[in-house]
């Protein structure tokens, strides 16, 4: 049997468990915005598409993932609620209206897909089209503007620095979901999204830098986290990542730009977190050890946690094993 | 502009309300899917490859629609009962991330495989997907009832005083989550939500085989929609009664641990012993159709049935009546008529159920023209069975949203204004009916079409019907 009074005592193996939950939650956002992200990506790009059978495509590409993918962002809900239970009261209710305009952002893209392939004449797929469009572009938007005011701690709900994350989070969108094509299709839609994934990538570095440079102008309270060597070194990586991209691209090298958008957006996600730390919600002067649950719980989740989440990941990779390659000829949606 | 506390309640009942469909109709298709994924790969039977494909549109499509409804109340939580996350995230939120690591993963996941992989796996693993979606889809309830049940019957856990605010601290988990309460729910869901899905199945079937064997009408893919009816029948003979039985033991636990809730559901508000159990009630005056109370009813009541309920077979047992308690009751009335209305319905599934299976043994089961009506007309009452049952259970333990612990009005998000919570009421309100609106018309689209044509496959044993020039699919 466990012995709870043990568990109850010390964090396990003397780990530090909170900084460990906190870098586990942003690796799990990490996972939402790089696979949600392209799917994201390919609902943007699928405003560039005239031709039904391309538009046929690009729901093809990610119809078997998108489900598995956005799920990712429940667990990244349930993990705050469950190891930072004040964070996510605080945050989800600060940023009430914005929290609803995602959600129905969400919704609207994951309902769009389905009911476009519901019917085939022109005005319904018109109408689900634009909805597959601006809910695609719209959540990635929202979700950079949350995270950034997130970081900065603002107390409204538009900043300067959190529009100009969001505009960038949906750059980066673009960047993931033309790297996810170029594995996916063939021809001249590979290459027209490597073309809209090198500008993407170009206009994310620099929507980048001057979201950074807005939040240290407005943020006095943030200059002092700017010091740690990371920031510089996680800047430097996402220009290097770029460059890298864009050979990629070049090459033709498709799998390697994928991966390099990957690592794009953990170098992001990297930056927005070492930027946060300590504090996991600077607003409300709360750091991730004020914030953090008991221990008995903490060492509870921590155990399932690390059985479970090697075993998701695991499904992932069944998951795209079997949809390696690109869609082929009769495969829709 | 509505109060916020209000506005929040009514959201969360709203948001809840019209979520609950769609994991009913994933978990109860689930085991279906199973069957027929592996009855298609053993037998190679095409009825089987088209009674997979044709369930698996709607479970998808349900899937979709519970995927954004399930995220809008995962968020609710903390949008707009923030002081509830805060003091018992610590228990509450734990099951919830249990739920997406462990359930809703595995779920979505291997449907991404379910949906579009037939061509692309092997059969052994298409079908092990398909048992991964049911598992998910049954784990995922397990997490969620294992939430929700510790709300109502609350163990293992101190309450803290934390920088001014109360919080719960768990200290005993296996009370927490093994609490009393969870297996009477889970069992009572589950086997809700199979035969909520059997009986869906079976109103849609008796309409074809209805409009074909009684009305005459060439029906395609006839023998489709008449081995639907037989498994559905067959699932509702095993759920029906069970369903029942379970929701016996359930009621006596809910009048041991919540009494207030019991004498609810029963309208008791004097202590009173010899309490009579009303299957068809009349209030005898009007006033008491709003504010029920057992003494002014008039109708087919089994005397001491509600006190035998209570106490498990004693018939002259007492109830606690309602003005015992020092809480207000919870809005009697709703948990009286939603309890009767969950109790009514449960019965007359037996009925049909019993009616089904005495026809087929009879080899009259496509003939009978008042069955496939009665089976039509009651293809959505599973449905509203399982939403007065959920009012039962979630209106009748207010005024707490834990139990003895908190009470639901101090759950509510402190900083919430009252035009923002009326804004998102509205807002939801008006997203929630087309949401309904389009799942419904997609869905009856896909009954329309009816199975998946294949030319090459002749599916009905019934020569007229394979001749026939009007058909309902496509």
């Amino acid at each position: 049997m466990v012995d709870i009074d043990a568990l109850a005592a010390e964090p396990l193996f003397g780990l530090p468990l909170a900084d460990l939950w906190f870098a586990l939650l942003f690796f799990i956002f990490g996972m939402f915005l790089f696979l949600d992200g392209f799917d994201f990506g390919v609902g943007i790009l699928f405003a560039t598409r005239d031709d039904d059978h391309e538009k046929e495509q690009l729901l093809a590409a990610v119809g078997p993932f998108w489900d598995g993918n956005e799920v990712w962002l429940v667990v990244f809900g349930g993990a705050l609620f469950a190891a930072f239970p004040a964070v996510y009261a605080n945050l989800f209710s600060r940023y009430y209206l914005l929290m609803f305009a995602i959600l129905a952002a969400l919704g609207l893209r994951g309902l769009a897909p389905e009911m476009y392939e519901e019917r085939a004449d022109t005005r319904w797929r018109r109408f689900w089209g634009s909805a597959f469009i601006i809910g695609s572009a719209m959540t990635p938007f929202l979700l950079g503007l949350f995270v950034m005011n997130w970081l900065l701690g603002a107390s409204g709900l538009i900043t300067p620095a959190g529009i100009l994350g969001g505009l960038a989070v949906v750059a980066l969108t673009v960047v993931d979901g033309a790297a996810f094509l170029g594995l996916k299709t063939r021809g001249s839609l590979r290459a027209e999204a490597s073309t809209y994934g090198v500008r993407a990538a170009l206009t994310y570095l620099g929507l980048a830098v001057l979201t950074l440079e807005t939040a240290y102008a407005t943020t006095p309270g943030l200059r002092a986290s700017f010091r740690s060597p990371f920031v510089g070194l996680l800047v430097i990586t996402t220009g290097v990542l770029t460059g890298a991209y864009v050979v990629a691209f070049r090459r033709r090298r498709f799998y390697v730009a994928f991966v390099t958008a990957a690592a794009l957006v953990f170098a992001l996600v990297g930056l927005v977190a070492t930027l946060m730390f300590p504090y996991i919600n600077r607003a409300a002067g709360l750091t991730v050890q004020d914030a953090i649950i008991s221990t008995l719980p903490l060492n509870l989740m921590s155990i399932m946690a690390s059985v479970l989440i090697p075993i998701v990941l695991g499904y992932f990779v069944v998951l795209y094993a079997a949809f390696s390659g690109p869609v082929e000829a009769g495969e829709t949606y | 502009m509505v109060d916020p506390v209000i506005a929040s309640r009514l959201q969360f009942a709203l948001t809840t309300i019209v979520h609950i469909i769609f994991p009913v109709m994933s978990m109860g298709l689930a085991p279906f899917l199973i069957y027929f994924t592996w009855k298609e790969i053993r037998t190679e039977q095409p009825i089987y490859e088209q009674l997979r494909r044709f369930w698996t549109k709607i479970f998808a499509v349900s899937f979709v629609v519970g995927t954004v409804t399930g995220l809008v109340l995962e968020f609710e939580f903390g949008t707009n009962f923030a002081a509830f996350s805060r003091t018992a995230g610590e228990l509450f939120g734990g099951p919830l991330a249990l739920e997406g690591m462990m359930a809703f993963m595995l779920e979505a996941t291997f449907l991404g495989i379910f949906v579009f992989g037939r061509d692309r796996v092997s059969d052994r693993l298409y079908l092990l997907s398909s048992l991964a979606v049911g598992l998910g889809t049954w784990l995922s309830a397990v997490w969620i009832l294992i939430a929700n049940s510790w709300m109502q019957t609350p163990r293992g856990f101190e309450i803290v005083v934390e920088n001014g605010h109360r919080v719960v601290k768990l200290t005993d988990p296996l009370a927490a989550y093994l609490n009393p309460r969870f297996p009477y729910m889970f069992v009572h869901m589950q086997n809700a939500a199979v035969e909520s899905v059997a009986l869906f199945m079976a109103g849609v079937a008796a309409y074809y085989v209805f409009r074909h064997h009684v009305w005459g009408y060439p029906i395609q893919h006839i023998g489709f929609w008449e081995k639907t009816l037989k498994i559905a029948l067959v699932a509702l003979i095993i759920t029906a009664p069970l369903q029942v039985l379970q929701g016996d033991a359930y009621a006596r636990h809910v009048a041991e641990t919540q009494p207030q809730k019991f004498a609810a559901m029963e309208a008791v508000w004097e202590t009173e012993s010899y309490v009579p159990e009303y299957i068809v009630a009349f209030p005898t005056d009007l006033n008491d159709l709003l504010d029920p109370r057992t003494k002014d009813l008039f109708g087919i009541g089994i005397p001491g049935g509600a006190s035998w309920l209570a106490s498990g077979g004693n018939a002259e047992a007492t109830i606690r009546g309602l003005e015992s308690f020092d809480t207000r009751a919870p809005p009697v009335a709703i948990v009286f008529w939603a309890f009767r209305i969950m109790v009514a319905l449960g019965f007359w599934f037996i009925l049909l159920a019993g009616w089904g299976a005495y026809r087929w043994w009879r080899g009259e089961l496509f003939d009978d023209d008042l069955l496939h009506k009665a089976l039509m007309a009651s293809s959505l009452l599973g449905f509203v069975a399982v939403e007065v049952g959920w009012i039962v259970t979630e209106v009748g333990r207010q005024p707490w949203v834990i139990q003895g612990v908190m009470k639901t009005a101090a759950g509510v998000s402190p900083g919430l204004t009252a035009t923002e919570a009326t804004f998102t009421l509205l807002g939801f309100a008006t997203g929630y009916a087309l949401l309904l609106g389009l799942y419904t018309y997609v869905v009856g689209r896909i009954i329309r079409a009816g199975p998946p044509a294949r030319d090459d496959l002749e599916l009905s044993d019934h020569a007229e019907s394979s001749t026939s020039e009007v058909s309902t699919s496509g």
